[in-house]
């Protein structure tokens, strides 16, 4: 099943040569006696290269901002940027006061040559106007698009003048489409902003309820959200906010109360975490709510950090309780599944999540990847000293936080701190690396090119990815499953979520429409061998 | 749903947008290019707008969308996209290896004033290559701008006059439709005798086969041949003045071809347009095959007349098609009361009209009134019908948040249609794609008939 060095090199060889060397470091064939293993990641994808990255304004209105429900989002700048963000990305949000829930809504200045010729500041500041006569939203985010900066309209001092104007929060952001080399800088921008303008900014000293979270990096794709709220709830932990998922401004601003910070998505949003942690005193622990492992050892972890024995009590109730409910289903969807290998590649941290599912349904991953990641979701925040910023990256601002006079607070003593780390991951995350068997790839950035070519040598049973190449696979007779957008389907996340995960990669493995891509006349020939016998005779 | 949306309308002079009925210039030159046999289209501009485009492609579509981006950085926005846009040449050709490559840039690369001709002429292109381009700042126009923008590059690149006599032969430019409809009218075409020439022709490479094999160039597209070919036909038929008469203008120009513009055949009255101005350039009857299709349209249209007589409707897409469904569903007897576009007026320089003048002719001769609106917005839309309530909303996916809030039946038609499958693939021009028309719209109203009628109401034969 695995490759060999001098098969990668002869994919590589079609490239030109700089782009050999290039694409070469961001491929790893897992060896463990080659001790670590770097690997390139958060670099430039070549021009030309068809690529699954996306942008800066992506990852920041489109990825993190956009979820916030009691928002208006106005993106700044010609059409496009605002529409494709619109209702694109499966982020469901419900609301008590329906008129306070934008999630239907896309704004957009919509620039005109004449914005870029004379500047769009003006327009921008009586768009946020008729928003505000329009809506009344508690706050608003205005997120830049490439010609923004390059004209050099002055976002910030736009929504500073509207918060005078209208006594409520415009926040700015200078996403544009070419900072950093994807979606990834995009995100940082976000986070900063979020941290910056927002967590904090309630009057809230202490939480209502007992064992209060933040559960960061979780966007509530399919309903992910609602199905680990669920099982959270039962438990007992009194959720504070989401980020960004059904998240909202009112509950964003008083994150600050929460005892622990979860991570689900470690790429998007650790700069949060790692933020609220100097700022409050706030460890973080990296979680993974997909599949029945992950989810259990998530919960088991969160337990032991608050070290309650009724808490981890319950939490084992609880699971018992949900196992014990799904078991027969994953069961019989695993008869379906059993044996077969994966390609499993996405964005940020859903390439390694979904690995843990798929191996549960006794699908082995061979190859995995992320299309946005850095070097230590790969090979774990112990490279994060060594990993070297370059010029691409370095116009991302770093938000340098203090701790908080008033609001910081250890929530575990140094020492109970360090015990907990050597058992849990707090404040700490391992990558994929570590999770994946000998002889398996990891790739970064993979393109279109090597995913043909991967797929030619390792014919996986399924593909899990993104639109863009759902059906190139499919094409080529290969299930594809979209593991940003579910198909349409979910939740995936928590105990319910692995059901309906295995229940669509059993319907995508069990669908009957396979059997007809060979037309009966391809099968037999048009002139059968009777006339000829007769011929001979 | 949409429960922030009042029925109060306050004037909006801002000149922003909220829920956008267009999108913009680049999605459309993709879209156009793709309809160029063994083509690849290459974005210049961050790598963003290649992904949303080509992600609102496959959703549309539901087939592999390919297209190649100039992946910019900071470094090039500042220093100027040249070395990007020569390095994707060189790797494109040499990786992806395409026949043709077709440049669009975006907001990025127009702002900054990329000169992408120039750059191309001085990259690395392999003998019997080539690399076509076109401008689309997203800042002007729309996707239907995009989409008519690299049309017209296919002429001023391949078009050629070679014979001193024009052809019997038609060139025909569909417009910013479904591959569905490419093949419904190059079959009437073809059902007319007259030899033709599509282009952009997205059919057999939009909605291609399954196999079982990958194939990156698909079989279908306008060849490199037929393109040059374009030049020595003695007719252009653009079908729509928005996405169409550019390129035909162009080819006017450049090769002395004469241009028609003509609606973008959907319903009975634009089809008849099609065929009378084939039947006339080519001195061909209209076969008894066309005539029985439209006999049975105009039985079906009769029989039915009671499902949508006198019904209101609101439209709202592209306006090539929004100004054909418009006059389709006025043939049926329905009312149009809100018509609105996103899409500006006309294209700037372009040859193309108003689209309110247009919408407003067709229901002043039916002496109607309606709310009419070319750069309008879904948010104006929405108030327009909550103040003047309809029976039916037609339109793009997007729609459906409206036709929600306000618990209307849904007709979904046009570009993009993202939640619903097949659409691709089934013609709503020509007069089987009328019938089709017929049997969404008489459907969503019947299904809502029943849906509202109580127990003792509800009936077997409607």
């Amino acid at each position: 099943m695995a490759i060999t060095e001098e098969q990668l090199e002869e994919i590589l060889a079609k490239y030109p040569s700089k782009l050999q060397k290039n694409r070469k470091k961001h491929i790893v064939i897992n060896n463990a006696d080659c001790g670590a293993q770097p690997i390139e990641a958060n670099t430039r994808t070549a021009p030309g290269i068809i690529t699954n990255r996306g942008c800066a304004y992506a990852g920041c209105k489109g990825v993190v901002l956009g979820p916030l429900k009691d928002m208006i989002h106005i993106t700044h700048g010609p059409i496009g940027c605002a529409f494709y963000t619109w209702g694109a990305r499966r982020n469901k949000a419900k609301s008590d006061d329906p008129t306070q829930n934008f999630i239907n809504y896309c704004v957009s200045t919509d620039m005109q040559e004449s914005d870029i010729v004379f500047g769009g500041e003006k327009k921008l500041a009586k768009v946020i106007d008729e928003v505000m006569e329009n809506f009344h939203p508690k706050a608003i985010t205005v997120s830049a698009t490439c010609p923004v900066g390059l004209i050099g309209d002055d976002i910030n001092a736009v929504a500073k003048a509207a918060e005078e104007r209208h006594g409520i929060p415009v926040l700015a952001f200078s996403c544009e489409g070419y900072k950093g080399v994807s979606q990834s800088a995009g995100h940082h921008i976000a986070n900063n902003g979020l941290m910056d303008r927002v967590i904090g900014a309630g009057d809230l000293e202490q939480a209502s309820g007992k064992y209060p979270i933040n559960i960061l990096g979780e966007y509530n794709i399919g309903g992910d959200s609602w199905e680990i709220e669920r099982i959270l709830s039962d438990i007992g932990y009194q959720i504070v906010s989401v980020m960004t998922g059904d998240g909202s401004y009112e509950a964003l601003k008083n994150a600050h109360v929460a005892e622990l910070n979860l991570v689900q998505c470690h790429r998007s949003i650790n700069y949060i975490a790692e933020m609220l942690e100097i700022k409050y005193g706030t460890p973080w622990l990296k979680v993974n709510f997909i599949g029945v492992k992950g989810t259990s050892d998530s919960l088991r972890n969160m337990a032991q950090y608050f070290g309650d024995p009724a808490l981890i009590q319950r939490t084992e109730e609880v699971i018992a309780r949900e196992v014990a409910r799904i078991e027969p289903l994953m069961g019989q969807y695993k008869k379906v599944c059993e044996g077969k290998t994966a390609f499993c590649f996405v964005g940020g941290s859903r390439g390694h999540h979904y690995q843990g599912l798929f191996g549960e349904l006794g699908i082995d991953t061979v190859l995995a990847g992320y299309e946005f990641a850095h070097r230590d979701d790969y090979e774990g925040r112990e490279v994060i000293p060594d990993i070297k910023t370059d010029a691409d990256s370095k116009n991302i601002p770093e938000l340098h936080v203090e701790q908080d006079p008033n609001r910081f607070k250890l929530k575990l003593s140094p020492e109970k701190m360090a015990e907990l780390k050597a058992k849990i991951p707090l404040s700490y995350y391992a990558g994929m690396h570590v999770d994946m068997k000998e002889g398996t790839i990891m790739v970064d950035d993979l393109n279109h090119y090597e995913t043909e070519e991967f797929i030619k040598l390792l014919k996986p049973d399924i593909f899990a990815s993104g639109i863009k190449d759902k059906y190139v696979v499919q094409k080529m007779g290969i299930p594809a499953k979209q593991i940003h957008s579910y198909d349409y389907s979910g939740p995936y996340a928590g105990f319910n979520g692995a059901v309906n995960f295995a229940r669509d990669v059993s319907m995508g493995f069990a669908s009957p429409t396979w059997n007809f891509i060979v037309p009966p006349w391809k099968e037999e020939p048009l002139l059968t061998g009777t006339v000829n016998e007769e011929g001979v005779a | 749903m949409l429960d922030a949306t009042t029925k109060e309308i306050k004037e909006r002079a801002s000149g922003g947008v909220i829920n956008p009925a267009k999108t913009c210039q680049p999605i459309g030159a993709m879209y156009a290019a793709l309809g160029i046999h063994g083509c690849l289209p290459h974005s210049h501009g961050s790598q963003g707008c290649c992904s949303f485009h080509r992600m609102h492609l496959t959703r549309h579509f539901r087939d592999p969308i390919m297209a190649s981006t100039s992946s910019f950085t900071e470094g090039a926005s500042v220093f100027g996209g040249g070395a990007n846009l020569k390095t994707a040449i060189k790797t494109i050709f040499q990786v992806y290896n395409p026949d043709i490559i077709a440049v669009h840039t975006t907001c990025l690369t127009e702002t900054i004033g990329d000169d992408i001709p120039n750059i191309i002429k001085t990259s690395e292109i392999p003998e019997g290559k080539m690399v076509i381009h076109t401008n689309t700042p997203s800042y002007v126009g729309s996707h239907v701008t995009g989409f008519s923008n690299m049309t017209k590059s296919m002429v001023n690149y391949f078009a050629e006059a070679t014979t001193p006599l024009k052809k019997e032969q038609v060139n025909i430019i569909p417009g910013f439709v479904n591959p569905g409809d490419m093949r419904e009218i190059k079959r009437l075409t073809r059902l007319m005798n007259a030899p033709y020439i599509m282009f952009p022709d997205t059919s057999g490479v939009v909605d291609s086969p399954m196999t079982g094999e990958f194939q990156m160039y698909p079989k279908g597209g306008t060849t490199q041949p037929e393109l040059i070919d374009t030049g020595n036909s003695k007719l252009t038929i653009a079908l729509g003045r928005f996405a169409s008469s550019d390129a035909a203008e162009q080819l006017d120009k450049k090769c002395k071809v004469p241009a028609v513009t003509l609606k973008a055949p959907i319903g009975i009255k634009a089809t008849d347009a099609l065929l009378m101005t084939l039947r006339r350039a080519f001195v061909s009857d209209v076969p008894y095959e066309l005539e029985e299709e439209r006999g049975q349209l105009v039985d079906i249209m009769t029989d039915t007349h009671f499902h949508f007589h006198g019904k209101k409707v609101a439209i709202f897409g592209d306006p090539d098609i929004v100004t054909g469904i418009t006059e389709f569903v006025m043939s049926l007897g329905m009312i149009p009361v809100h018509v609105l576009t996103g899409t500006p007026g006309g294209a700037v320089g372009s040859v193309v009209g108003s689209f309110e003048e247009d919408i407003k002719e067709l229901v002043d001769q039916a002496g109607l009134k309606a709310n009419i609106k070319a750069a309008g917005d879904l948010f104006t839309l929405h108030q327009w019908i909550k103040n003047e309530p309809v029976d039916l909303l037609i339109g793009n996916t997007y729609g459906k948040y409206i036709a929600r809030a306000e618990d209307l039946p849904f007709v979904r038609v046009g570009f993009p249609v993202m939640d619903r499958s097949v659409h691709s693939y089934m013609p709503i021009v020509g007069y089987r794609g009328a019938m089709r028309l017929i049997e969404m719209i008489s459907g969503a109203l019947l299904d809502r008939q029943d849906r509202d009628a109580a127990d003792e109401d509800f009936e077997l034969v409607m």
